[in-house]
């Protein structure tokens, strides 16, 4: 048994910017493990540009933005344990990992970081009817096969989906020979950024099919087509509405899932809303002394926002160890009214340094709406909002001033309001 | 005069915008609800840009493929082109990040650099 | 000249084959696909079927009773996944209870033990997420639940461990009877046989109607089913059945042998034997029906769907035996439910008939078991750390969601009549099996396929050869 003051599980970005952050608290007893041969979790397949805007103030492709913190890692000299796999968490903060190299090693950790990040939705959690032949990849796996390995998983490609992995995806493999035949999303909207649907269909001429699915996939050993149809307000498919479209590829990018198998175990509790922990102001989860953060906690749409709340779990990671985090959770953080859920759910207002963040998403598409936080009964926030998707994620910010002037706080709401 | 119809990418809304403009430039902007749909017109009609990215083989390394992008971004209507320049390009590792790997892309004296580093195998 | 060709690689073609290899015989078995277990063996309910279905004096009655009886020591001798959770026939009325009591009578003069009509309230004391409709079940505490794919795979293993070969990718065209042998034409090329076995699936009617003059038809009978997440894997304990109706076969809610939940399936007779397409109707089909049986469906956790194809044969019962006018030609046709349950017992039967007819000798070298076979996942804290001692690569987790070590894996492809794709690994190690469906270790294990089999990993196919997954390199198309 090894004794570390700080066990982060996962070296993407979140877990990361979480022992930078830990590290700059002052605590250096910090160990990473990371279960790839490399640190950088999937930023290091996200060869295009777009990240680090917000955290370096310029445009950095994955593998870049990953390289600055690998780094900084390396400079502080955090200890990382590569192709080590956590298998379990013991309730008692007891971390086992396998690896080839040392076989079991275990932890006891004064505190434990959850980055584990998140994976994709396999394309059985839609039920497309259909064969089941080779050509169906989730988009990260072509893009793996794409951007690490240098194969083509196909040469036509249907994409069903347009969260930005499967735009960029139109995109890469457009550029790399493949005849991207369209982007089917079964909602009136995308999930993906406007910016990605410009440069990565816009520039290509590649069609996006809005309020469309697939409803049938066809080819019995390698796919030679799919259906696809118009689907309706209820997103149904409407019958009559069917086209067949000729491909050798269905690319899937139909949402992604927190990968929580270990937190489960352990006894986390998980919100069914974002499938990650439900976490207080200090990002700890149910369990004293195990935080999590980045895509494990809930999916991000920006690496910025996920290094920037990893960094905070990092060094609240260390006041817990220090006994400087108060445990009870005073103040309840509800999601109402288009809002599918907030980040963190609890608050404690001595734990807060000078301000907090809550970070939501909307459940639809709001115009012209405004983003309201209640203190109980009393508005204390609104602020007009030109637009509101799902695919983006928001932030409102809540001074310790509002909540000290406010002892006998019970709930925060924040709701979206047409007025 | 003649007129574009595009998107603006500065945020969700992506209102559509209709450009006029001629050969001294941007005349009118019309659809944006924000100064910034204004500006992004401006770049997207005259002299619309990207950063392409892609991946070239490595010999000898630890890893067979290192990503790549060009330095700063070109002409959008030389995404494919430059794509196309890359595709008999192997280098040899060790690659470092930053490193030149093709100069004077499609003619437009950018070059391409590595986004990340390859050790050499040993 | 071998002395016995079987036709078919599925889990009736593996079972023979497994027989027949105690025997001092050349013996070959021959598959159009680029692995066992391809057909209808690897999209069927894994049910261990107590007995009482089949109408007594049949051919279905009497395997599946041997079948079922010798289940258990037989899955603990070959390492296969199976386990004995009992069985419910729901009946939703107590109208139909006489129902019961009559598929108790019929079950119990096939031999079956133990089955008992239970009340409402001892049902639901049982399972308690079943429906609250529920009247009455006829409970039978032999049916039991196998691994279909490692009740074939180990069984093939055992026969080519003991000789027998395997030759996949192997259509067989036609089969000409001479005097005393049979000529097999097999992609063109012909192998000589004394005796055949036809074991072909839903294709045994043709195999069996070139040959002999007594004509079988098979009907293709699609039946579709939606697989859940371990997650919810004890949702019910038992395999619940619903009584058949006026409204047709009921569907089941079952947990499979390696703790899933299994719900299906339909049936519907189709022309086409290659067609195992899953249908948006067949799938609501399913979930409407389970849902009579259960509370309510955790539809959230479907992990993937499938189709598979049962062999019905217009008699409605198995036909196992010589066919009498083809002497040498045996058949192994119509093998639908209870045929998972009844192939160890048609194996040994068959085998029984052959090797006579052969005047065989048994072996003195048959090896009665499979070679080690290791599982990391289920092993304790403790026995994980001695195991990567002994061999590093089980340090090394290729599936994260089912929990498969790089060892396993390439074992599976290294073991007899081994994995050679993605599908076949899947089903050997589970690697590919869990929540994300192959998502990230798909790529890692077709790289360990290429490696080990020294193919390019553009050859590396899902399943059948022409399935491939990469179709060339990045730019190549420029």
């Amino acid at each position: 048994m090894i004794n570390k003051d700080i066990v982060i599980i996962g070296g993407g970005p979140a877990g990361l910017a979480a022992a930078i952050g830990a590290y700059e608290a002052g605590n250096k007893n910090i160990v990473i493990l990371e279960r790839d041969n490399l640190l950088g979790g999937i930023l290091n397949q996200c060869i295009h540009n777009g990240f680090g805007l917000h955290t370096f103030k310029e445009e950095l492709t994955g593998p870049e933005y990953s390289a600055r913190y690998v780094k900084k890692i390396k400079d502080l000299n955090i200890e990382t344990k590569l192709e080590t796999m956590v298998i379990d968490i013991s309730n008692e903060l007891i971390v086992s990992a396998i690896s080839e190299n040392e076989g079991m090693v275990q932890y006891q950790a004064k505190a434990v970081i959850l980055t584990m990040g998140c994976r994709e939705r396999p394309r059985g959690a839609l039920s497309i009817p259909g064969y089941r032949p080779s050509g169906i990849f989730s988009a990260g796996t072509a893009q793996r096969f794409v951007n690490i390995e240098g194969y083509m998983p196909g040469k036509s490609v249907v994409i069903l989906g347009s969260g930005d992995i499967g735009l960029i995806m139109a995109r890469r493999m457009t550029l790399e020979g493949a005849d991207v035949k369209m982007v089917v999303e079964i909602m009136p909207y995308s999930g993906g950024l406007k910016r990605n649907i410009v440069q990565c269909l816009d520039d290509f001429s590649i069609p996006l099919k809005l309020s469309h699915t697939v409803t049938k996939i066809h080819g019995s050993t390698r796919v030679s087509g799919v259906t696809i149809a118009k689907v309706d307000d209820l997103r149904n498919p409407i019958k009559g509405t069917e086209e067949y479209v000729e491909c050798d590829t269905l690319l899937l990018s139909v949402g992604l899932i927190p990968e929580n198998e270990l937190s489960r175990k352990v006894g986390v509790i998980i919100n069914p809303k974002t499938q990650g922990p439900i976490v207080s102001e200090s990002l700890e989860t149910s369990i004293k002394g195990i935080f999590a953060a980045g895509n494990v906690l809930h999916v991000h749409d920006l690496v910025d926002h996920v290094s920037s709340e990893a960094y905070l779990a990092g060094k609240n990671a260390v006041k817990y160890i220090n006994g400087l985090l108060e445990e009870l959770k005073m103040i309840d953080i509800l999601a109402s009214d288009g809002v599918r859920y907030t980040v963190p759910s609890t608050l404690n207002v001595n734990n807060v340094e000078d301000l907090t963040q809550i970070r939501f998403r909307s459940s639809d598409v709001y115009k012209d709406a405004y983003v309201s936080v209640y203190f109980d009964e009393e508005r204390i926030l609104h602020s007009k909002k030109r637009i509101l998707t799902p695919g983006e994620m928001e932030t409102v910010t809540i001074l310790k001033k509002w909540l000290i002037e406010r002892p006998n706080l019970k709930t925060i709401t924040v709701k979206i309001e047409k007025e | 005069m003649p007129t574009k119809e595009l998107t603006c990418i500065n945020c969700p809304m992506g209102c559509l915008l209709s450009v006029e403009f001629d050969e001294t430039g941007i005349k009118k902007v019309t659809g944006n609800q924000c100064k910034r749909g204004e500006l992004y017109a401006a770049k997207e009609v005259i002299t619309p840009k990207r950063i392409v990215t892609s991946i070239v083989p490595v010999l000898n390394g630890v890893e067979d493929m290192v990503s790549v992008k060009t330095a700063i971004d070109i002409p959008k209507e030389l995404i494919k082109q430059c794509v196309i320049e890359l595709k008999n390009i192997k280098v040899e590792a060790p690659v470092e990040i930053g490193q030149v790997i093709l100069e004077n892309v499609c003619g437009t004296n950018v070059c391409v650099i590595a986004t990340k580093s390859v050790e050499r195998k040993k | 000249m071998y002395d016995v060709l079987i036709i078919g690689a599925g889990v009736i073609g593996a079972s023979v084959a497994r027989a027949i290899s105690k025997y001092d015989l050349k013996v070959i078995v021959v598959d159009k696909h680029s692995d066992v277990c391809e057909g209808t063996s690897k999209a069927n309910s894994g049910i261990v079927h107590s007995g009482y279905d089949a109408k007594p004096g049949t051919l279905k009655a009497k395997f599946n009773l041997i079948g079922n009886k010798m289940m258990g020591e037989f899955c603990q001798r070959y390492r296969v996944p199976f386990r004995r959770n009992g069985s419910l026939v729901l009946a939703f009325d107590v109208n139909e209870i006489p129902k019961l009591e009559a598929l108790k009578t019929q079950g119990t003069l096939n031999g079956v033990e133990g089955l008992e009509v239970l009340s409402k309230e001892q049902v639901l004391a049982m399972e308690p997420n079943l429906s609250s409709q529920v009247a009455a079940a006829l409970y039978a505490p032999t049916g039991g639940i196998v691994d279909p794919f490692e009740l074939t795979i180990s069984q093939a293993e055992v026969a080519n461990q003991n000789g027998v070969e395997f030759q996949f990718n192997s259509l067989v065209s036609s089969i000409v009877k001479q005097t005393s042998h049979f000529q097999v034409f097999v992609n063109d090329t012909m192998i000589e046989s004394k005796t055949v076995i036809n074991c072909a699936g839903v294709f045994s009617d043709e195999i069996n109607n070139q040959l002999s003059a007594h004509k079988l038809k098979i009907t293709p009978r699609k039946g579709e089913y939606c697989l859940f997440d371990k997650e919810v894997g004890h949702f019910v304990d038992r395999t619940i059945f619903q009584l058949p109706t006026a409204y047709g076969k009921g569907v089941l809610v079952t947990p499979t042998a390696e703790n899933n939940l299994l719900i299906g399936p339909t049936a519907y007779d189709i022309d086409d034997k290659y067609d195992n397409s899953t249908t948006a109707e067949g799938i609501k089909e399913v979930l409407s029906k389970a849902s009579q049986s259960v509370k309510s469906i955790p539809t959230s956790f479907i992990i993937t769907a499938f189709s598979g194809l049962r062999a019905t044969e217009t008699s409605g019962d198995f036909i196992i035996g010589e066919a009498k006018d083809v002497e040498g030609f045996y058949n192994a046709a119509g093998i639908e439910s209870p045929g998972l349950t009844a192939a160890p017992a048609i194996g040994d039967y068959l085998a029984d008939l052959v090797t006579k007819k052969l005047n065989a000798k048994m072996k003195t070298s048959y090896i009665d078991g499979r070679a080690d076979l290791v599982r990391f996942e289920p092993l304790s804290v403790a026995d994980k750390s001695k195991l990567i001692e002994s061999n590093h690569e089980f340090g090394k987790i290729i599936c994260r969601c089912e929990m498969v070590t790089l060892a396993e894996i390439k074992d599976a492809i290294h073991r007899p009549v081994g994995a050679t794709t993605i599908d076949g690994v899947k089903r050997r190690t589970r690697a590919g099996a869990g929540r994300c469906q192959g998502g990230f270790c798909g790529p890692k294990v077709l790289e360990i396929l290429s490696k080990e089999l020294h193919k390019d990993p553009r050859e590396i196919a899902k399943f059948d050869q022409q399935a491939i997954l990469l179709v060339g390199f990045d730019k190549e198309n420029l």
